[in-house]
């Protein structure tokens, strides 16, 4: 599934890094570079939707808006707009740019989480 | 938090601290069955892209020869209270990716490796990796159809573990079961960190 047989003969869009742009990375004009941050489990929130002038976005950029009204997780942003994990990443870049999305990323990993969180997990783990 | 755009989305909302643990072990193991059995919301799936270019492979054979790959990994959550939520990814079966098993691991407070006695030697690069890396783990072994051909110190000796990596009888299919491995993980982090966690 490199080149969408439709569009043999065309030139592939290129990336120098990726190679041939693959249909999931249409939606982003053939943009793979990921953002940087968007860790798995960074919460996204997103302007409220009363706020936005959706009009110029394309339809994913509106649909993570909208799912990201509460902070969601970018893995399960990326679920629940149904695009490759990638996609959002890139996606999220252009909304974070335009300030209509904020990341907060998770605790640098080189910071566990202190003895009072692990215990709050092992209770509430005992206690589902 | 920072506080320093005023209207920066998301601004005076609750963000909770998501922690991290994965789900490793070989092919079929019952990676996908254990995430589901204890996360609070049907496993979901979030999917990754890939051309070969970004696959440790040799094969630069030019664009043509590109191809590509789409590999899923499912998760799930539990949601300890509302400062705290628990994600627990499945690795992909594949030992092939594992650039994304990086990216899995990034910041993960520990991992579960399943481990069928049928085919011990499946979860032997699961093991590798989280030692090499010094990520906590705890092994559980699934006991498929109540089939419990080794005991949990024999694993350990075909596994050539450190004492301290707790290993655990487990049904991947039983919610109880799952918790008990995720607590077994928890406590074992934070012993290896010197404290205990209080056993009440
Ligand atoms: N009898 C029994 N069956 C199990 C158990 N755990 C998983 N299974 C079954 O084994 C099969 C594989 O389980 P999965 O959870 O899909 O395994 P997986 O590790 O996610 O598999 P891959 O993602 O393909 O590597 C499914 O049909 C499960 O229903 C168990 O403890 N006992
Ligand atoms: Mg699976």
């Amino acid at each position: 599934m490199v080149a969408d047989p439709r569009r043999s003969g065309q030139p592939d869009w290129l990336d120098m890094d990726a190679g041939p742009v693959v249909r999931p990375y249409t939606v982003t004009g053939g943009r793979v570079k990921p953002a940087s941050g968007f860790d798995l489990v960074a919460f996204v929130v997103a302007a409220p939707l009363d706020r936005v002038d959706l009009a110029p976005l394309q339809p994913e950029h509106r649909a993570i808006i909208e799912v990201a009204q509460r902070p969601v997780a970018v893995a399960e942003l990326s679920a629940r707009v149904d695009l490759a994990l990638g996609v959002v990443r890139v996606l999220l870049g252009d909304l974070l740019s335009a300030g209509l999305v904020a990341s907060y990323e998770p605790q640098p990993a080189a910071s566990l989480p202190d003895n009072d969180i692990l215990q709050a997990v092992v209770n509430g783990l005992r206690a589902l | 938090m920072d506080s320093v755009h005023s209207d920066r989305p998301g601004e005076g909302q609750h963000i909770p601290i998501a922690l991290k643990i994965l789900i490793a072990g070989g092919f079929g193991v019952g990676k996908t069955t254990l995430v589901g059995a204890v996360s609070e919301i049907r496993p979901l799936q979030t999917e990754e892209v890939l051309s070969s270019a970004s696959e440790a492979t040799d094969d630069v054979s030019g664009v043509e020869g590109k191809t590509t790959t789409t590999v899923a990994m499912d998760f799930g959550r539990i949601t300890i209270n509302e400062d705290l939520q628990v994600y627990l990814f499945g690795t992909p079966g594949q030992d092939r990716f594992w650039f994304l098993w990086d990216e899995l691991a990034f910041g993960a407070l520990g991992a579960v490796v399943l481990a069928d006695t049928r085919r011990l030697a499946d979860c032997f690069p699961s093991v590798d990796y989280f030692e090499t890396r010094n990520t906590p783990f705890v092994v559980g072994v699934n006991c498929f159809d109540g089939i419990q051909k080794h005991s949990p110190d024999s694993v350990r000796n075909a596994l050539d573990l450190d004492p301290d990596v707790p290993v655990l009888l487990c049904d991947a299919r039983d919610r109880q079961s799952g918790k008990d491995l995720l607590i077994a993980l928890v406590e074992h982090v934070a012993s290896r960190r010197g404290d205990r966690v209080a056993a009440h």
